[in-house]
């Protein structure tokens, strides 16, 4: 009977797999269950540690957007900054500026926030040990070629330009003039950090503190996060909710089916298959907003036949041979809208927007676009080839789109073809490396509601995501003077100025502006989404 | 037969080793992983050399940085997610949840599957016999996503019978997951325990059985079961480490945040870490699954031994 013996064994082994895991796990409780009115909200897994200078994605920043208040904030639906924190922000020469803190701010630990507060983070920030994302956003703050050189190590643990006046005030020093300046304060790697987070970095990423209308009752990684509501919150856009439950979905599409059997109050990524069905199943708890981001076909400068005397013939050719109001209705369905400039309708007119800018350049002209492109010289190569990543976003089906409609405006089936690049990484790569032959995709969300942020780090010379490598000396001039206006409407004028140049030498060609959509539960109301399209929380109410 | 464990586990060194080379160096070919870490614009140059470095991927992939992780992983250091988390913290939220789904999957895919193959194989030709026949083919032929979002419909939502997604990844609520998960499985189950027992049924040790005069309940499943159930075994015992792995949709549409899930958002942020750390498990599991299988084949049949 040896057999039967050692199968005894076998058989024993496999009960106890079975019982081990059926025990383990399910240790993480729900926790902090639905208690009055608090509400759940989809979620995406933050790419990134959360930490404000280190978060460049929607999901993390929405966290960020909850939990901390800097020295501006963006109003939710002008998009204008406001002062925050901030009781005054001076300067008479756009490059030395004298920041000074209202009284009574502290963090949800009780900790004051101080001069002190906003200076460390910065430095943190900008520390090139620290490996964090958004560290170019302190690029003009003086002394940031010491602590983020771009090349070798180090040579300053601080930024020269910072400096503790008192408690309640400080001064930041640019290496360039920058009337801009104060209004780029709204962005979350801005934030001023506790103490906590310096001493306790772990501790502080696991369960973070700041100083918002929100503070994080508990966090599982990967799953999900309870902010509750801070009743010690000084501000004056309190909570309206007694907090928000995120829950991170596997996929969209669940998030919208736990929507509709009731599981869900909030989902701000309304599935691109479900667009057709959206109206009928929420009636007006659907939103579809504009939000400030911009969707382009960029060019590879570096290649000569794309950067030849003429080729902005063909680019503006090219520009006119898309149908983008076919494309955002059908394909969108109406969550896209034709761009016209190359900003964002969140601006407003004050900020910089200007309907139409593009001009006849954007309109849809089949004989006009084959005209342009035979005076250019023709398509280089004779075909053009839209790269993409096919990994996320849908992006093939737009491009396949865009496709069809050049290729039948020039009446030619071959003149247009996407080339799909299987991940975003690989995609990212080969723009790094300057291996592009052809337009490829390109989209802009802003970090900030000014117009410069649309224009200088995309078409400056050398600029941090001029990816094509697009440069004119005309174009730089402008917006070096635009920079240097103390009068914020005569900056915006430059930089309207300087977005002629883009248009005239079609440097990217406008595609459509991008809108957030959400839906919610009958739960629900007052609900909006910010220009970044991040739900605006603390104006929700429940029940 | 200690020697028998013995030479197997020495023969999965090789596969195990072959098979987290093949996907280190599948997941470097896809290209520079830091180059996506920074969103839809280009990392600055002195961020991304220092994450290279810190990820150690500024050397040779191969030997240097294979060598530097498989050393690494043997003292149970599989190494940090790109959002900072520790792998080994995301296989122990993972794979739990995974295992239990797996473990649904498998009983249902037993206990349905053997129950209905019986059923039919005792009575072939019957209508139970053709109906059942004709079900699996249905099944077999639906892909797996549109059984999913089917029963997510009509049950999490029309009807309201259960929730349409997992929220604490449950023993309760797995079951309609772990159903889907397992139905093509379970189809062929039917199908194999049917056509054994059709074979087995007229061999001579059951006549024999019969003319013993043993009750009917005791011939069939001393006797004919246990004889036919070997090929299922087989099947099985390779099946649990392609559920475990092949669960990536769906975990996606049930929102479980298993295994599926994480080496889905692995391979999509290109995250090298935690896809080889986690597929080295899933080797794991599948070589242990089957070597259990093989030993269990002296549980049905005496007549195997090993030496």
């Amino acid at each position: 009977m040896r057999g039967t013996t050692h199968a005894r064994w076998a058989a024993g082994a496999v009960a106890v797999a079975l019982v081990a895991t059926g025990c383990a796990g399910n240790g993480a409780d729900t926790a902090g269950g639905s208690g009055g009115a608090v509400l759940s909200s989809s979620w995406g897994d933050p790419q990134n540690p959360l930490e404000p200078a280190n978060t460049n994605e929607v999901q993390g920043g929405k966290v960020l957007d909850m939990i901390f208040r800097g020295l501006k904030r963006y109003d939710p639906r002008s998009g204008r900054a406001t002062d925050m924190l901030a009781r005054s922000i001076d300067t008479d020469d756009s490059r030395t500026f004298t920041v000074r803190l209202k009284d009574g701010w502290t963090f949800s630990d009780g900790e004051e926030v101080t001069a002190r507060s906003f200076v460390d983070a910065w430095n943190y920030g900008a520390s090139l040990r620290n490996n964090q994302k958004n560290a170019y956003f302190f690029g003009y703050i003086e002394g940031y070629d010491k602590v983020h050189p771009a090349s070798g190590a180090q040579s300053a643990g601080a930024l020269s330009g910072l400096k503790v006046v008192d408690d309640r005030t400080f001064t930041v020093r640019l290496n360039q003039t920058f009337s801009g300046f104060p209004d780029t304060l709204g962005y979350p790697a801005f934030a001023p950090l506790p103490r906590t987070f310096f001493t306790d970095h772990a501790a502080w990423l696991r369960k973070p503190v700041g100083n918002g209308p929100y503070a994080v009752a508990s966090y599982t990684r990967g799953s999900q996060m309870s902010l509750r509501k801070w009743d010690g919150y000084p501000g004056d856009d309190r909570a309206r909710n007694d907090g928000v439950t995120l829950k991170v979905y596997t996929d969209s599409n669940t998030a919208y089916t736990d929507l509709m059997a009731g599981n869900l109050d909030l989902a701000d990524d309304v599935p691109a298959a479900q667009l057709k069905n959206v109206r009928s199943d929420l009636g007006d708890r659907y939103i579809n907003t504009p939000a400030g981001i911009l969707q382009t076909l960029a060019f590879p400068y570096y290649d000569k036949a794309w950067n030849k005397p003429g080729a902005e013939k063909v680019r503006t050719g090219l520009s006119m041979a898309i149908n983008r109001r076919q494309i955002t209705g059908t394909i969108f369905r109406g969550t896209r809208t034709p761009a016209t400039d190359w900003t964002s309708p969140v601006l407003g007119g004050d900020g910089g927007y200007r309907a139409g800018l593009c001009g006849r350049a954007c309109d849809y002209d089949p004989a006009g676009a084959r005209r342009l492109i035979e005076e250019g010289g023709g398509i280089p190569g004779g075909q053009v080839k839209i790269t993409y990543n096919a990994d996320t976003g849908s992006h093939k089906q737009w491009v396949d789109a865009v496709c069809n409609s050049i290729n039948n405006a020039l009446g030619d089936d071959g003149a247009c073809v996407g080339n799909p690049v299987g991940t975003f990484a690989d995609f990212r790569n080969r723009i790094g490396q300057h291996r592009m032959t052809g337009p490829f995709r390109a989209g802009w969300q802003m970090d900030y509601p000014l117009i410069q942020n649309f224009l200088q780090p995309l078409y400056y010379t050398g600029a941090s995501s001029n990816d094509g490598r697009w440069s004119d000396d005309r174009f730089d001039r402008l917006v070096d003077r635009a920079n240097s206006e103390t009068d914020a409407g005569r900056a915006v004028a430059g930089f309207q100025k300087a977005e002629e140049v883009v248009r005239d030498s079609m440097a990217a060609i406008p595609l459509w502006y991008q809108n957030g959509n959400a839906g919610y539960s009958e739960r629900l109301s007052d609900v909006a989404l910010n220009p970044f399209s991040v739900p605006v929380y603390n104006e929700i109410r429940v029940g | 037969m200690g020697r028998y464990v013995l030479r197997r586990l020495l023969q999965m060194a090789p596969v195990f080793i072959g098979s987290t080379l093949l996907i280190f160096l599948m997941v470097n070919v896809m290209g520079d992983p830091v180059a996506g870490l920074c969103g839809e614009r280009r990392c600055d140059p002195a961020t991304a050399a220092q994450l290279e470095r810190e990820f150690g991927l500024d050397r040779p992939v191969f030997p240097q940085q294979y060598l530097t992780y498989m050393g690494k992983v043997f003292t149970g250091d599989f190494g940090t997610a790109f959002n900072g988390q520790e792998v080994t913290e995301l296989m122990g939220t993972a794979f739990p949840v995974t295992v239990r789904l797996t473990v649904v999957a498998v009983v249902l895919e037993i206990v349905i599957g053997i129950t209905l193959g019986v059923v039919t194989g005792l009575g072939r030709g019957r209508p139970a016999d053709t109906g059942v026949l004709l079900a699996t083919l249905v099944v077999i032929s639906v892909p797996t996503f549109v059984t999913g979002l089917l029963l997510q419909l009509l049950l999490g939502i029309e009807w309201q019978w259960t929730r349409p997604s997992v929220q604490d990844g449950t023993f309760g609520e797995l079951i309609v997951p772990g159903l889907v998960l397992a139905s093509v499985s379970l189809a062929y189950v039917t199908r194999l325990t049917r056509t054994s027992i059709a074979e087995n049924k007229r061999s001579d040790y059951v006549r024999t059985a019969v003319a013993k005069g043993l009750p009917r309940h005791r011939v069939v499943t001393r006797h004919l079961l246990r004889n036919s159930l070997i090929p299922v075994l087989t099947f099985v015992g390779t099946d649990i480490g392609a559920l475990m792995g092949g669960a990536i949709v769906t975990e996606r549409i049930f929102n479980i945040h298993g295994v599926g899930y994480q080496l889905y958002q692995g391979i999509l942020r290109q995250n090298t870490q935690t896809v080889v750390g986690f597929v080295t498990v899933l080797v794991l599991v599948f070589l242990a699954a089957n070597l259990l299988v093989d030993l269990l084949y002296a549980v049905l049949d005496p007549r195997i031994r090993y030496a």
